[in-house]
């Protein structure tokens, strides 16, 4: 087999590395492509190199933009401007974890922040105080709770005992009722010199049905934002999630969640999301959720769960035309509402008289035990819709 | 009780050559293909510009890092994993890839609960039972066996096709649309891709004699298994910019005239910076730029745009926000 040029071979993992850190799968195998890839390729023709490599490294969309700035920072060809302390090309960031960054910096002869976002830090030590009597947590309200509170708020949720309903999926299993297998009885009728003995049957087998769950963490929803985010990360663990939150726009955090540590998934949630309290266009977030992300994560009949106070500042018959497409391509729309849980609350705001027609269900999202509620509601939904 | 039955048909060949693949494929002309193959069509592809010169012959105009992945999954036997949205040419890209390689394309479709039976084979039940009614009693039973668990009653599905033929030029196996499968038939195919075998009990393990040229497709409805994209190459295809959008109108639908072509597209890619629920892909260009070509227009106006719209938008929301901005989109897309 033909090698790549010898001298490249350090340097090639050497970006395999930094792409590693970077948050790309790009281990031994992928080198090994890589490197059998570049045999084939006239070294001479940038475009061709950064082609191979990133149709080797690359598995995914999202990951293009990473990989291109990972491309531009190593390769970038010397430039007699750099001296100068003018790098062109070199301006994006890559999603370094701190104490790898400043290496690469060294590494490459940058300084951090042009590898590197800059990392505010906010982390807060938990504290866990001794006592609070369960029942009366779970009727308080987020937004009186102290820090230790949602600490075990937090724990409740891990352990919370329900699941999302199943669906009936088109994959068939073997069953002792249902439609009759003609494969299986008819290789058993075979056994019996052709004669149809024994019928076996089968059934559709059941699956739980995806949860989306699109967030409002705008500034009116501050107070609980941090715990529904805990929620989020509960159920991330346990079932088939996909979230979203938005407060002037919608920001997917799938894969934020999937730290096993609740600190360090939230951690890196405030990081990648800018708008954190800012303002809310509900309106302009569902119709960016029905049209950049519904057809992918609404399939397998999903069950949609909006949480939002319905502060609105955007035009209510946006939000209308929104939801009745969001609602045509989800099982059922649920809406959470914290300050449903507020005595005397009517669904007076705007947004949420808008919205209001449009959903299946209308919950309160303001203690645990109204999460429990909508737990209870997720796990009782059948095949039939609720419409 | 299948132990003895199993005839052991193990037909392992190791992975030819590329090139000797080539050298057997040069000697046989293939008639489906359409076009006079020579020499040249059907040798291996030798460098990046003999893929892209090759894939325009065949009217696909992509990108240089399209032919960039196409040669190195050839090069490196290793299957193409093309993601992109409805509608930019993915599944066109295998087809024209069978056509330059002067190879059959064999097709799987998924779909949700797509199984073994419907992907790799299924044994002729209806068939099996006649055949052993008609043997009677006097027949002894394991040359009766033998017989109905043969080739002769295997029902063979796309996966066995691309898995176990005689074809002189491997196949392009094209797996389309595989987010529409489940995570059951995902980890089959990681399984398949990996040692390109597949068993079954009654006759044994089948064993590829040739790598077939692998090309999966996804529309991103969901994400696919990372452990199935470890095994393949990445390639993403975008929409087009004009300049190659309209190449590809007069590519691909040569009736429609110069003026139309470019017209057409410009009003696209107008309707792509728009806020729609289904942004129009390529072949709904194609598609309109046909259905204005039928109509016998050389230019666009607003009110053939109007009439011919459902060409390229299929939502009836978006529909009515374009209907009312058609003037000036097609004002735009004139002076593009």
């Amino acid at each position: 087999m033909r090698e790549a040029h010898v001298d490249l071979l350090p340097r090639l993992g050497a970006f395999a590395r930094l792409l590693h850190d970077a948050g790309l799968e790009a281990g031994p195998r992928r080198l090994t492509d890589a490197t059998r890839a570049l045999a084939f390729i006239d070294l001479k023709k940038h475009d061709d190199f950064r082609s191979a490599l990133r149709t080797v490294f690359v598995s995914r969309k999202e990951d293009i933009p990473t990989f291109e700035a990972a491309f531009d920072i190593f390769w970038a060809p010397p430039d007699p401007r750099a001296a100068a302390g003018v790098m062109p090309g070199r301006g994006r960031s890559l999603p370094l974890p701190p104490e790898r960054a400043q290496a690469w910096a060294n590494a490459l002869g940058l300084n951090t922040s042009q590898l590197n976002r800059e990392r505010q830090d906010s982390e807060f030590v938990a504290r866990s105080s001794g006592y609070s009597a369960e029942e009366l947590l779970r009727r308080k309200d987020f937004e009186e709770m102290t820090w230790a509170e949602t600490e075990q708020v937090r724990r409740l949720l891990e352990q919370a005992p329900w699941r999302v309903a199943e669906r009936k999926t088109r994959r068939l299993r073997p069953a002792r009722t249902g439609r009759i297998d003609l494969r299986r009885s008819a290789r058993h009728a075979i056994r019996s010199s052709g004669e149809l003995m024994t019928l076996f049957h089968r059934r559709a087998r059941v699956r739980r049905r995806p949860l989306v769950l699109i967030c409002d963490v705008s500034g009116s929803m501050e107070r609980y934002s941090r715990l529904l985010m805990i929620f989020a990360h509960a159920i991330a663990r346990r079932e088939d999630l996909e979230a979203f939150v938005f407060s002037t726009r919608l920001t997917r955090i799938t894969r934020l969640l999937r730290h096993r540590d609740v600190d360090r998934a939230l951690d890196s949630v405030s990081k990648s999301v800018h708008d954190f309290s800012g303002g809310t266009r509900i309106g302009d977030a569902i119709g960016d959720f029905n049209r950049r992300w519904a057809r992918r994560v609404l399939g397998h009949g999903a069950v949609v769960v909006i949480v939002s106070d319905g502060w609105d500042r955007g035009d209510p018959a946006q939000l209308s035309a929104e939801l009745v497409h969001l609602r045509r391509s989800a099982h059922r729309l649920i809406w959470l509402n914290p300050l449903l849980g507020s005595e005397g609350y009517e669904p007076l705001t705007r947004g949420m008289a808008a919205a209001l027609p449009f959903c299946d269900d209308f919950l309160a999202a303001h203690n645990l035990q109204a999460l429990d509620d909508l737990g209870r509601l997720l796990a009782g939904l059948d095949s039939r819709s609720a419409r | 009780m299948s132990g003895n039955l199993a005839v052991s048909a193990h037909r392992a060949v190791g992975k030819a050559d590329p090139a000797i693949r080539a050298g057997q494929a040069a000697l046989l002309t293939f008639p489906d293909v359409g076009t006079s193959v020579t020499f040249d069509t059907v040798t291996a592809p030798a460098s990046i510009e003999d893929v892209e010169r090759r894939l325009r012959e065949r009217r696909y105009i992509g990108d240089r890092s399209l032919a960039t992945s196409i040669f190195l999954s050839l090069k490196l036997e290793k299957p193409l994993f093309i993601e992109g949205e409805a509608g930019v040419g993915k599944t066109e890209a295998a087809k024209v890839m069978a056509e330059v390689l002067g190879a059959r394309l064999i097709r799987l479709q998924c779909y949700e609960g797509i199984d073994l039976a419907h992907a790799v084979y299924e044994w002729n039940y209806p068939r099996q039972l006649l055949h052993i009614r008609l043997l009677g009693e006097s027949d002894d039973r394991r040359t009766a066996e033998r017989e109905i668990f043969s080739s002769e009653f295997l029902l063979r599905r796309p996966l066995l096709d691309a898995i176990d033929n005689d074809d002189a030029i491997p196949p392009v196996l094209l797996i389309d649309e595989i987010d529409r499968s489940d995570e059951e038939f995902e980890a089959f195919l990681l399984e398949l891709l990996s040692d390109f075998q597949v068993s079954i009990p009654e006759i044994g393990t089948i064993r590829a004699r040739q790598v077939p040229f692998v090309v999966i497709t996804s529309n991103r409805t969901r994400e696919v298994h990372d452990a199935l994209k470890r095994r393949c190459l990445y390639h993403w295809i975008d929409y087009p910019d004009l300049d190659k959008e309209v190449e590809i109108v007069r590519a691909r639908a040569p009736e429609a005239a110069d003026g139309l072509a470019r017209e057409v597209a410009a009003l696209v890619q107008g309707l792509r910076g728009m806020d729609l629920y289904k942004v129009p892909g390529v072949a709904e260009t194609l598609d309109w730029a046909r259905s204005l070509a039928a109509l016998g227009a050389t230019r666009i106006d607003p009110t053939l745009v109007s009439a011919t719209m459902g060409a390229a938008l299929k939502y009836q929301e978006d529909l009515e926000r374009v209907r009312e901005q058609v003037p000036a989109l097609v004002e735009k897309a004139q002076r593009a």
